[in-house]
């Protein structure tokens, strides 16, 4: 069944038509040409899809493009507006936080939405209040990099907090 | 105004932190068709019957692919690729149909639909070192022999001080680059295009114009960024050859196909499970008297593979008698392939930690030991070293770990801590490349086949580049992934960069020859790098590596926690000091994986992986891995290549298991020999 919704992705009105089974991680991907979230394990298992939808981080092969509809999505593309790095994606760049960068855009949506958290009170499992790197690396810990730029990218993310 | 040895940021970067870089399913083309895989619910047998008519009912459906319902392949002696062409399966999960629809959605639908009927015949995949139908193989990768003897290592063992005899064992693992193997086939006007995601653009395009008897010329491979592979796309698997055989099908119809995560588990590869008797006999002072290894792994039933365990056991340490030895099971299972350090990945794990089982009963300081035992020269072959700084790796981790400062027994809280080092070690080589240099408007464009699999080869070739034709980075294009330019050897074997970029360097001779200071627009010179091959040299070339680590262990619970990892490394030259500390930081890390969580877990009642996506699969999180740190000495190794580099891709995943092993021991007194290192090994025996 096919249905017509309308999203807002990286600060553009975007009319799209979709199947209702389609996640929104394909809805952009294959309908949208936006591929910067990635596709890992499509199981919410790995956090390379990782986009933020009004503002939250969220896993985005685990929300149907059905439920979407209306709200405001950004990826990792749309948080560099004209070519202008957010503080996150300089820091990766800065500290080398990736390497074979599919894991990356997703790393860097999530740890925008992080420090959002964190900045709000939401605590962690982890527990401290202080951005430690146990505390960042727990709160980054549903995004897996297989080519291992984790200590990176704990120093990263505790940079852009500091900018 | 050398560039080689600067800290220079990833030129691909700004692309990766926006996701802006185009992967192989990502391809820029219009009105794509998806295609889905089917893969085989038995592990032996013959498909008798396929029913479609569901599927092609489903609207939306294009062509349903099904054996000996596609195009005939050239004769291939690689049976992994030979896809579709009778209805015989080897193994669960191999490729026995695939579904192209107008969206991914109805695929991946049709492909439920489509009804297999099979023959079923018995199947055998369990691997055990007691079979009887175990096996020398004529060789080993990458070509090497089986089975090695100096001396008489039964009688050294009888006469020894001290001898340990022990089974280690590693099990199957699985790459699991994040990126899922992914292709995008376009065929049109007699020719076609793949975006696919490679380790090699010039292999697949061999292999694929072999396959379906195309000239080379017509067959185009672009793959500009990889989304990891670690061996796993080091060679065209089945999938590809699907994604070909769908866009004939569909001429002028691009076609994605991408792997599902579970789909990797059985159809690209992975690492066999080794079983290694390791024997280490010394003296009374700690000198080896004797070296041996007895290696066991599995492969495929329909195509050989044999992971080359024991290979760092001919040349890491000295002594007089000495033996390895291969054996194989071939079994009905999936394709095992190359990953990360191959040979020397699993093949350090069972010595390194009965080096410092040695340690221990000898009351001797293992890195003390490792001194003891340094060779003059590779024992096996004779050859000398043309740089060895082992000893050098382990006094310098030492100094930076703190090595000195341990203590058994120490213990903080409810948290028993050791700590632990193992050496690390991989061979270096260098590969057949043609680079070509042109000339234009003040800049030059450098092209190659190579890849940047998350490595930097975009960055450091662009600085090899430039010092090579004495201009700075900024006038320097270097251009890879794509088959359309100059043959490249694989990036693999940690021989990238010291391959491509002696290519730069003997193409930035015959242009500089041929054109001098001053070129005109549209200069251009292109020329080969023949390379070592895996035979090597008149020298052993070797890098070698020392690895510390530090191990929490839950007095209670068990919970293991590494929370430094240390390592330090003699590479040769080091091309970019930004991303050269995360190829060896990122191969630790890798390993720490391997060492506490890795275990694909094989069902023999079904003969496939029952862990197969990575809820089930654990890989190192970010949480395991906050202080991962890497060194290097200074190295100036004439005789390696011209560029004096050794390659450092894999070395960093070689001997982490152990030291972390070792030092879960030191922690606790409890010795495993067998990964991965998990709580339920510890419990029984905590104070």
């Amino acid at each position: 069944m096919q249905t017509e919704i309308n999203l807002r992705v990286d600060g553009t009105d975007r009319q799209v038509t979709v199947d209702t089974r389609t996640t929104l991680l394909d809805a952009l991907r294959e309908r949208l040409a936006n591929t910067s979230p990635k596709k890992g394990c499509d199981h919410g298992q790995c956090g390379a899809c990782t986009v933020l939808l009004n503002g939250r981080r969220v896993l985005s092969c685990l929300v149907l493009a059905v439920t979407a509809g209306g709200k405001d999505v950004v990826t990792a593309n749309g948080l560099a507006p004209d070519g202008e790095l957010h503080p996150v994606q300089q820091a990766f760049l800065d500290n080398d936080a990736f390497q074979c960068g599919y894991c990356t855009p997703g790393q860097v949506c999530s740890a925008v939405g992080a420090l959002d958290e964190f900045r709000r009170g939401w605590p962690s499992h982890h527990g401290d209040t202080e951005l430690t790197r146990a505390e960042v690396a727990e709160r980054m810990s549903g995004n897996l990099c297989r080519c291992g730029a984790y200590t990176n990218i704990v120093t990263a993310v505790q940079q852009a907090a500091r900018a | 105004m050398n560039a080689v040895g600067q800290d220079m940021v990833r030129r691909d970067g700004p692309a990766k932190v926006t996701g802006t870089a185009t992967y192989a399913y990502e391809a820029e083309v219009d009105n794509a068709a998806y295609c889905h895989l089917i893969l085989s619910t038995i592990a032996r047998g013959q498909v008798t019957d396929v029913d479609v008519s569901a599927a092609l009912a489903l609207p939306g459906v294009l062509t349903v692919l099904t054996p000996g319902n596609v195009e005939k392949l050239a004769p291939t002696d690689d049976a992994e690729l030979a896809v579709l062409q009778d209805g015989e399966v080897a193994y669960r999960g191999q490729i026995v149909g695939a579904v192209v629809a107008e969206t991914s959605e109805i695929a991946r639908h049709a492909a439920e639909l489509v009804h297999f009927t099979y023959h079923v015949d018995e199947h055998d995949s369990i691997f055990t070192t007691d079979r009887d139908d175990l096996y020398r193989p004529k060789a080993i990768n990458p070509g090497l022999e089986p089975d090695t003897s100096i001396g008489n290592v039964g009688e050294a063992v009888r006469s020894a001080h001290l001898t340990v005899a022990e089974t280690y064992s590693t099990p199957m693992v699985h790459h699991s680059p994040m990126e899922p193997h992914a292709t995008t086939a376009l065929w049109q006007d007699d020719s076609l295009v793949l975006w696919e995601s490679t380790q090699s653009v010039h292999s697949v395009r061999t292999d694929i114009a072999g396959l379906f008897s195309l000239d080379a010329e017509a067959v185009r491979v672009i793959c500009p960024y990889v989304g990891g592979g670690f061996g796993a796309k080091g060679s065209p698997h089945g999938n590809v050859v699907i994604a070909v055989m769908a866009a004939r099908a569909l001429p002028g119809r691009p076609i994605r196909l991408a792997l599902t995560r579970q789909q990797m588990f059985a159809i690209v590869g992975y690492r066999t499970p080794t079983i290694q008797e390791t024997t280490v006999a010394a003296d009374r002072d700690g000198r080896f008297t004797a070296l041996a290894m007895a290696a066991y792994g599995q492969t495929s039933r329909i195509k050989e593979f044999v992971e080359q365990t024991a290979a760092p056991t001919r040349m890491m340490y000295a002594a007089p008698n000495r033996a390895t030895s291969h054996r194989i099971a071939a079994l009905d299972v999936a394709v095992p392939t190359y990953m990360r350090a191959p040979g020397e990945c699993p093949g350090m794990f069972g010595p390194e930690v009965a080096v410092d089982e040695l340690a221990d009963a000898l009351g001797i300081d293992p890195i003390e030991l490792r001194v003891r035992n340094e060779p003059e020269v590779d024992p096996e072959t004779g050859k000398p070293f043309s740089s060895r700084n082992l000893i050098a790796c382990l006094r310098e981790g030492a100094e930076r770990f703190g090595w000195a400062d341990r203590v058994a027994g120490a213990r903080d809280g409810d948290w028993l801590i050791g700590t632990g080092v193992a050496a690390s070690v991989f061979p270096a080589f260098t590969l057949r490349t043609t680079a070509n240099i042109r000339f234009d408007h003040n800049r030059y464009t450098v092209e190659l086949g190579a890849a940047d699999l998350g490595t930097g080869a975009w960055t450091v070739l662009t600085q090899i580049a430039a010092d090579a034709l004495g201009v700075p980075v900024e006038q320097v294009d270097v251009r890879i992934g794509d088959s359309a330019y100059p043959f490249a050897s694989v990036a693999g074997g940690s021989s990238g960069t010291a391959t491509w970029g002696s290519a730069i360097l003997t193409a930035a001779d015959t242009f500089r020859d041929k054109y001098g200071d001053d070129p005109a627009d549209g200069d251009e010179a292109e020329n080969t790098f023949i390379g070592t091959g895996f035979e090597g040299g008149p020298y052993a070339t070797y890098a070698f590596g020392a690895q510390f680590a530090e191990v929490r262990v839950h007095a209670d619970t068990g919970e293991i926690r590494v929370p430094r990892l240390l390592g330090v490394f003699a590479a040769g030259r080091i091309i970019n000091p930004r991303t050269a500390r995360s190829q060896f930081v990122g191969g630790m890390t890798m390993g720490l994986s391997m060492a506490l969580h890795e275990h694909s877990v094989l069902d023999p009642r079904f003969g496939h992986v029952i862990n197969h996506d990575l809820a089930e699969y654990h890989i190192a999180s970010c949480s395991d891995a906050t202080d991962v740190a890497a060194h290097w000495i200074e190295e100036d190794d004439p005789h390696v290549n011209r560029l004096g580099a050794k390659g450092i891709g894999e070395i960093g995943i070689v001997g982490t298991a152990a030291a972390i092993v070792n030092a879960a021991h030191h922690a606790t007194g409890i010795r495993v020999r067998h990964l991965p290192l998990t709580l339920d090994k510890l419990l029984a025996g905590l104070p």
